[in-house]
């Protein structure tokens, strides 16, 4: 009698059984050491920053040199930096993911051209978006207004927050474009062909239906988008961002400060880095709690939006 | 006694293609005004696509293709200077799943109306009712007219999406399999409803129940194959089939 017989099953060899706890064992420590990480490196900046976080410190601008005081207008220069790349982004990814989901047959040669551009951006190092941002928009396109508009003295044609939130935009373009396509196409086709049956023209079935339908989609393409701006220091070095201002931007022109790039000031640029440690670490934690709460207050909105889409 | 009998819509060679897939061949039918007609067959057999080709629905697939001809009183709604939208607007249509939109369920009935501009209010409000009236729902929701059309049951939601194709008083409504998500109950409601409203419309309904068909009709077409394979009036077709495939499928031996 074989032994298959006799048991019912074969019994698996110590060898398989081995096998299954050795992969179990390498992903559970792969996966305990991300959880670590993100703990540990939220934990230690939290320890270090948050008691120098002070009211003082978060609206005051800096004094001496980088060494003292607050970081007011770099919260300020961030906040208005990113609602500028928020304005200028989303409508234009929005209205491309548009027309890529609903407009586009989806083998012409234009609709693939304009999908093989979105990739290659998303592909491209940020630091070439900052030179990209210093040639086209400043240069080109600031130095053109200048003389289109005939001013005697250099208005456009400098580094400024307008050439930055537009720098940090076409860097964000993809983000948003990939994910409020895919908000678009997962709206049912149901309920397109529903709108289009009582008689919908095409526009009216996107803007009655698709649209609201995927709202919270294309939210959380812009929070997508928002993060990753926020974060992203390479790409505005050259376009408008200051060192030390402490007064805060006047408009579209001005230059301004910003939570990250100051960060890389004081741990790299101060007369004395020992004495701004408090500084980096304070700075540190309102950079990661600006990008949480921005991140928090769309995915509110978005859950309030989705309810009110169910009650009424 | 119903009016007399007059086509209402014609095919003729009507061909269907998915990409290389040939899903309709050479379908030439006349169905009726103000009748039932009804289409039966296997899953895959064509009588979806044949439904959807008779108000340009199929247009949406991209790699759908349709040549021959479908004229609805007299003209061709291929024809190239034919509006689509028009078309859709005369030819309502129910789905198979009940499709609301996640809206009140009065907005659901009035978002046709809307489509052609402002309504005054009192107009919209009697409009509405009137559909609701006509879809045999008006008493189970006219409490809650501006309660989320998905706290109604599945049953509800399909009559409701009927009271929306007629809204915009359509001339056919087309039926994808209304019933087939339903329970017997609800099955039974919207089958009465079906029998009410052929006095104003052509109705043509797709179904693979054959009780259905024979409980609703009064034509009723067999497609096998992508072909539509007999045509008749319902009580011969199901007494006394001519051909040996349609016998088959009704006496259950395939399908």
């Amino acid at each position: 009698m074989s032994a298959r017989a006799q048991y019912g099953f074969a019994p698996g060899g110590v060898e398989k059984r081995l096998v299954g706890v050795v992969a179990v064992s390498v992903t559970l420590i792969a996966a305990l050491c991300i959880v670590g990480l993100s703990i540990g490196l939220l934990g230690h900046f939290t320890l270090e920053g948050l008691p120098h976080v002070t009211w003082e410190f978060l609206t005051q601008p800096p004094r001496n040199n980088n060494t003292e005081g607050g970081i007011f207008p770099a919260i300020y220069g961030t906040v208005l930096l990113v609602l500028l790349m928020s304005i200028l982004g989303v409508p234009i990814g929005t209205i491309t993911a548009l027309y890529l989901s609903e407009y586009a047959r989806e083998d012409s040669p234009f609709a693939r051209a304009v999908r093989f551009a979105v990739n290659t951006l998303a592909g491209i190092p940020s630091i070439v978006f900052g030179l990209f941002g210093l040639g086209f928009f400043v240069q080109f396109v600031g130095k053109g207004m200048d003389r289109m508009l005939g001013h005697e003295q250099i208005v456009w044609g400098k580094p400024a927050l307008i050439w930055a939130a537009a720098t940090l935009a076409v860097l964000t373009l993809p983000v948003v474009i990939v994910s409020v396509e895919e908000a678009l196409r997962s709206v049912p086709r149901l309920l397109r062909e529903a709108a289009l049956a009582v008689g919908a023209t095409r526009w009216q079935m996107i803007s009655r239906v698709v649209l609201p339908h995927a709202l919270p989609g294309i939210l959380t393409g812009s929070i997508l988008a928002v993060s990753r701006g926020a974060g992203e220091v390479a790409p505005i070095l050259f376009v408008g961002v200051v060192y030390s201002l402490p007064e805060l931007p006047k408009g579209l022109t001005s230059q301004f400060m910003e939570l990250g790039y100051h960060l890389f000031v004081l741990s790299t640029q101060s007369p004395d880095v020992e004495a701004t440690k408090p500084l980096q670490y304070a700075t540190t934690v309102v950079l990661l709690l600006l990008t949480f709460a921005l991140n928090l207050t769309a995915i509110l909105i978005r859950s309030r939006i989705r309810h009110i889409q169910r009650v009424s | 006694m119903a009016p007399a009998l007059e086509p209402k819509i014609r095919t003729f060679e009507l061909n269907v293609y998915y990409g290389y897939k040939h899903a309709l061949q050479d379908v030439t039918v006349d169905i009726y005004a103000n009748r039932v007609t009804a289409f039966i067959g296997p899953s895959g057999c064509g009588k979806s696509t044949f439904l959807r080709a008779l108000n340009r629905m199929n247009d949406l697939i991209p790699s759908a293709r349709t040549t021959g001809r479908v004229e609805i009183d007299g003209n061709n709604i291929y024809d190239p200077s034919v509006d689509v939208v028009e078309v859709r607007r005369r030819v309502g249509m129910v789905f198979q799943q009940s499709v609301v939109f996640p809206k009140s369920i009065y907005e659901n009935v009035a978002f046709g109306l809307r489509l052609n501009g402002r309504i005054p209010k009192a107009e919209l409000d009697e409009l509405v009712e009137h559909s609701l009236r006509r879809a045999a729902l008006w008493e189970e929701v006219k409490d809650r007219l501006h309660h989320s059309a998905l706290e109604l049951s599945g049953g509800q939601q399909q009559r409701l999406c009927i009271a929306r194709a007629i809204a915009v008083n359509p001339e056919i409504l087309l039926m994808d399999e209304p019933c087939s998500a339903l329970d017997p109950i609800s099955t039974a409601k919207i089958e009465e409803l079906i029998d009410e409203l052929k006095s104003q419309y052509t109705i043509v309904i797709v179904t693979h129940n054959m009780q259905q068909a024979a409980r609703v009709s009064d034509y009723t077409g067999f497609f096998y194959l992508g072909r539509l394979i007999e045509y008749n009036r319902t009580r011969e077709l199901f007494t006394n089939p001519q051909r040996k495939e349609t016998e088959d499928y009704i006496t259950g031996r395939f399908g």
